[in-house]
């Protein structure tokens, strides 16, 4: 395997040395917006799409100077100042990996900007929308960018921060308000793993520059980089939404539309899967204990989302299942070392493409329809909205991996690598491709196919151009880039100095046997969804539907476990710490002072006389100390 | 020149407080603007003394003044400031001026549940008065170099405290007062045994703290002496099981003077820790690290699960801080540079965000006259500058990185985790065990702010105005010095890193982490 390049100091300026301003510049859009307030509420959402823009001018930039870099130049940190002295400086690290990140968080970022303007048209608050999302690309770029873990960790928390802000947008409804808690409560746990993982590389080397691990990490113990690895995995998972962690991204569909498009499915829920790239060469060596754990994750994740998946309505918890499903194959292709981090970044890539753009889909179908959400409700909508039917229709052949779209290159790289190390593994992803012909099938029959089964007052439209335009950019990603990436290796030529790659290139089959298999079930899917609800009537109120069903209505009874797990059980020790408090340590002292008072109620009206009692105290204090220095002193 | 600053500083409030008490009758408003302008007076004096400071350089204490005060038993009126006071000076003076503003209107009257005000026990002006004479109190005890000095100011604290809980406070302010009363004076006069027995026993004829530091040899004799101290400042900071005073009088208190109370006086607990107890007492320290720690680690967690579940809201923001507590004297205990700068930066911090807190929740508390969650919801909608305040000084709570509390959990965590210090395994533990207060807070905090700020708007909510010009004036200097020092604070640490070293150094622990990569590098 060939190593990632050396990480040299930026001293050239350019527009490497100006990345800063990619953070900084919609952070201060977040900041006007959030000052000026209401001042701000007729060009508002104007500046917001502006600052994301000129976040995307930088990156461009910066990566067409990368590329006029040799390969061994591609890794330039960027000093900025000292944090905290004698520990870490802030710092970012402009390399292929973070660029490729960066293009993607401001480009696809800004297409959902310009989107939200339409979408967000009649909403009283969207200046404060775009105050969120402006706060949410700096954040991400900052999680991306920086060149460290507590920068990176400043990030991490960050979009925590932006992800609990959008998801109760709407927070006077009280769903929205309990599922924007849980999101960050459930991250908060991820968090610890990070938190605590970073104590120990600090401790055990000295640093947390990215710059310093590389030449340190070589003298750990195995024991060390497995604690650190598997605690770098929990924080993934939180942020992923990866088992056990899962249970927060379905209810973060409360959030307006276009946050679930950028931030739970393009960028932010990916997060976790650029630690484990970012960290892979540090603490996830190819073959080691934490690697392995980290692609069971991805493929027991991606079989769970998946199922999740087939049994849902709701078309935004649909794809929410489908997220985590697919982020599922990203761990997978990550846990499977160098081999797999170009599959993974590639899927992650052409998957924020394909997913923004169904997501914007169907938040175009929902501007139509009264936000109606139900899909038993929607049915034969593609004659009355020709362009979101025609975008998400992409979409949907990237997603399932209809031969030659963008999503059947980086799908199938990752199947094929996961096969021919892990097949155990590599099995269940062809597995859950199958699962993914069924429910993404099932769910464009039952939205744009088939009778109408509309609410009395819906009058489904196509939406304005500003948001349709953002749906045709993003669903030509979804048709040609993971070809672009992936043949002849562009990507992981490309990553090489960031993470690595391995000695002999891979080469991509187009009639490998687990590549036939996919398609074959993907198909076997595709029909089966058309018999059900392609070809069959789809009843508008959903049948009670067989144990499994249930099983996957409800999130596998994540909730269930959980609740009975965690909250009741954290519910009773708080009502006992509560009554220990009050009854136990302060009954004592209320008793101790009234049996030396009386009683205490003769304690609480003594009031005035303690006032006279203290200078009492401090007279007799005054006494005491004159008289025993009085004392001293004659000695 | 330098030696006249302290003195000066400590000399305007009081005599300010004395204007302020012989104003005539009715003059209310002039006493809330004189006050303020003293406050604004000390504060400006403040900084331009801290921007003098030459740092490391030099004596270890800077701006020393010291007046022979009792000569036959040595008292002096020692003043002088390390890296660790000053900071802790400059959060005390950029605090007043900010609670003089939020306290405007406190004194005037207690608004109920039914909208009725009611008068307090005693008159405006005296409340304001009061508060300047604590201010030059609280400058006093961080000040003071001569431990007697210390420990006038550490007891004379008490009183304005005790009457502005007990004449302005809530439905039960004088249980509260009495508690809090009785707490101190009885931590209050095991110090003073110990302050005469550490004279009597050192037999050096001086209260200075700088001869003092190593001259108790004799380990059974330092053991009771910092037994003394230790118990002194455990209930001032307070740590678990000596902090029931706590959320009694801080939810009694007016907001203005609960910011004072655990953003300043509880941390002369923890400050007397870190320079009495550790400094002038080593060996005991060391031999009563682990309890200390144990203890630390359950305020940490306790102080965090009965936060999440209480339902007046000033009581909560209490029992944050036990929480909070507990992480600066795990950062001083576990004996490291990275631990005792962050606990020190924590110190700082804590009273910025956990004064915008109270300060917030003030603001509600005004509004609706009642401290219980349950009687808010959807506050966002009719006052979303006062819900934004309110969630960022929460965030802060929940030390959210980008937040200055953060930088200084984070050091504490690290910082034990990493300590070289004997039983450094129990440090790990610690370190793990309080981490997992970062998922209890982000518990108490949102939850709180989903039952007060969010949801459909309860029906007396309707009728809350936003915030007015000096609402916002009040928060708006506290929300940017969380977020600056979130992002940049080099320049608190820069000042406390050569004052810990020195504490370190008189604890005898060298930390080889810390030493190799240079202090202040």
């Amino acid at each position: 395997m060939e190593s990632p390049a050396e990480i040299i100091q930026h001293t050239a300026g350019g527009a490497i040395g100006l990345s800063w301003l990619m953070i900084v510049l919609p952070l201060l859009g977040a900041l006007i917006l959030l000052v000026l307030n209401r001042r701000t509420d007729r060009w508002g959402h104007l500046l917001g799409v502006a600052m994301s823009l000129a976040s995307f001018v930088v990156a461009v930039l910066a990566f067409v100077e990368l590329l006029g870099l040799g390969e061994a130049e591609r890794r330039q940190a960027v000093h900025l100042y000292e944090f905290i002295p004698g520990m870490v400086d802030m710092g970012l690290l402009i390399d292929p990996l973070s660029i490729s990140f960066a293009l993607l968080i401001t480009g696809v970022g800004s297409l959902i900007h310009i989107y939200s303007i339409g979408y967000m048209s009649h909403d009283p608050d969207r200046r404060r929308f775009f105050a969120y999302l402006n706060l949410f690309v700096a954040a991400m770029l900052l999680l991306v960018l920086s060149d460290n873990y507590v920068g990176l960790f400043i990030g991490w928390e960050g979009v925590g921060l932006a992800s609990y802000l959008l998801i109760g947008f709407w927070q006077f409804k009280p769903s929205a308000a309990v599922a924007a808690k849980k999101a960050f409560v459930v991250n908060r746990v991820g968090d610890l793993g990070l938190l605590v993982g970073m104590f120990i590389v600090w401790t055990s080397f000295g640093t947390l520059a990215f710059a310093d691990l590389g030449t340190k990490v070589g003298t750990a113990s195995d024991g060390t980089l497995t604690a650190i690895g598997l605690l770098f995995l929990l924080g993934a998972c939180g942020k992923s939404a990866q088992l056990p962690l899962q249970s927060w991204l379905l209810d973060a569909m409360e959030g307006p539309t276009p946050v679930s498009a950028l931030i739970h499915a393009a960028t932010m829920v990916t997060a976790g899967v650029y630690l484990v790239v970012r960290s892979g060469g540090f603490f996830f060596p190819e073959g080691s204990p934490q690697a392995l754990a980290v692609a069971i994750v991805g493929a027991a994740t991606l079989l769970a989302g998946a199922i999740i998946g087939c049994a849902k309505d709701d078309i935004k918890k649909g794809l929410a299942g489908s997220t985590m499903s697919q982020i599922g194959y990203m761990m997978l292709g990550a846990g499977l070392g160098p081999v797999g981090y170009a599959f993974a970044i590639g899927h992650l890539i052409t998957h924020g493409f394909f997913k923004a753009n169904m997501f914007l889909g169907a938040g175009s179908v929902m501007h139509g329809m009264n936000d109606e959400v139900n899909m038993r409700k929607y049915g034969g909508l593609r004659k009355h909205m020709p362009i979101t039917f025609v975008t998400f229709l992409v979409g949907y052949l990237a997603i399932i991996g209809f031969p030659l779209l963008s999503g059947y290159f980086t799908k199938d790289g990752i199947i094929e690598t996961a096969v021919h190390h892990q097949p155990v593994l590599g099995w269940l992803a062809v597995l859950g491709a199958g699962l993914t012909g069924f429910y993404m099938s099932r769910m464009v029959f039952m939205t744009f196919f088939g009778e109408k089964r509309w609410d009395k007052d819906a009058h489904p439209h196509e939406s304005p151009a500003v948001m349709t335009w953002p749906l045709i950019i993003l669903s030509i990603g979804s048709l040609f880039l993971g070809g672009y990436l992936i043949l002849s290796n562009r990507l992981m030529l490309w990553l090489s100095p960031a993470v690595g790659r391995p000695e002999v290139l891979p080469e991509f089959h187009f009639l490998s046997t687990p590549g036939l298999a996919t398609l074959g079930l993907v198909a076997v899917g595709a029909a089966f969804a058309w018999m059900r609800y392609g070809r069959a009537t789809v009843p508008v109120v959903a049948p009670r539907g067989s144990f499994l069903t249930t099983f996957a209505r409800r999130d596998l009874y994540g909730d269930a476990i959980n609740e009975s797990l965690l909250m009741r059980p954290g519910q009773w020790l708080t009502r006992f710490a509560v009554y220990f408090d009050n009854r136990g340590i302060d009954g004592l002292v209320n008793g101790l002072a009234a049996g030396i008072g009386g009683s205490s109620g003769r304690l609480r009206r003594l009031q005035t006389g303690f006032a006279r009692t203290y200078a009492l105290s401090i007279l007799i204090g005054a006494a005491l100390v004159t008289g025993a220095l009085l004392l001293v002193g004659n000695i | 020149m330098s030696e006249l600053w302290l003195p000066i500083i400590m000399a305007v409030p009081v005599l300010g407080a004395i204007v302020v008490a012989l104003l005539p009758k009715g003059g209310d408003k002039l006493a809330k603007q004189v006050t303020l302008a003293v406050s604004l007076v000390v504060l400006a004096l403040t900084l331009v003394m801290a921007f003098q400071f030459p740092g490391a350089a030099g004596d270890r204490f800077k701006f020393e003044a010291t007046y022979d005060w009792i000569p036959t038993f040595g008292v002096h009126f020692g003043v002088g400031v390390d890296g660790v006071a000053l900071v802790l000076i400059a959060l005390s003076a950029v605090l007043v001026p900010i609670v003089v503003l939020a306290s405007w209107h406190d004194a005037d009257g207690v608004k109920t549940a039914d909208g009725t005000v009611v008068a307090p026990k005693r008159s405006v002006k005296t409340y304001f008065s009061l508060l300047l004479v604590l201010e030059a109190m609280m400058i006093g005890v961080f000040a003071a170099t001569d431990i007697f000095l210390f420990y006038v100011f550490f007891e004379a604290m008490l009183i304005p405290m005790y009457f502005m809980i007990g004449s302005y406070g809530g439905a039960q302010r004088s249980y509260a007062a009495v508690k809090f009363l009785l707490y101190s004076l009885f931590g209050g006069l095991l110090m003073l045994v110990a302050v005469i027995g550490l004279y009597v026993i050192a037999g050096k004829q001086t209260f200075m703290f700088p001869e003092l530091v190593g001259v108790i040899q004799d380990p059974a004799t330092q053991k009771w002496l910092f037994a003394g101290f230790f118990i002194a400042f455990a209930i001032k900071a307070p740590l678990w099981p000596v902090h029931t005073w706590l959320p009694d009088a801080a939810a009694q208190a007016p907001a203005g003077a609960a910011v004072l109370l655990v953003g300043v006086l509880d941390k002369v607990g923890t400050f007397g820790m870190l320079r009495f107890c550790l400094e002038l007492f080593p060996d005991a320290a060391k031999a009563f690290t682990m309890p200390i720690v144990v203890l630390a680690v359950i305020s940490i967690i306790y102080g965090a699960i009965v936060a999440i579940g209480q339902t007046d809201m000033k009581r909560l923001i209490a029992y944050t801080s036990i929480s909070h507590f507990g992480f600066i004297v795990l950062g001083v205990f576990a004996m490291s540079q990275v631990s005792q700068a962050g606990a020190t930066l924590y110190m700082v911090n804590h009273g910025f965000a956990t004064g915008a807190l109270f300060l917030a929740a003030g603001f509600l508390i005004a509004r609706r006259g009642s401290p219980h969650i349950a009687d808010y919801g959807g506050v966002q909608k009719v006052a979303p500058l006062l819900a934004g305040f309110f969630l960022i000084a929460g965030l802060a709570g929940l030390s959210l990185p980008g937040l200055s509390t953060f930088v200084s959990e984070f050091m504490v965590m690290i910082g034990a985790y990493s300590s070289t210090a004997s039983g450094s395994g129990a440090f790990v533990v610690a370190a793990i065990v309080s981490a997992t207060a970062v998922i209890l807070a982000a518990v108490y905090i949102l939850w709180m702010v989903q039952r007060t700020l969010n949801g459909p708007t309860a029906e007396p909510v309707k009728a809350f105005k936003d915030l007015n010009a000096r609402e916002i004036w009040v928060m708006a200097p506290l929300i940017a010095l969380i977020i600056g020092f979130g992002f940049y604070p080099k320049p608190l640490l820069d000042v406390i890193n050569p004052a810990v070293t020195s504490t370190l150094t008189n604890v005898h622990v060298d930390n080889p982490a810390i030493a190799e990569k240079g202090a202040g590098q």
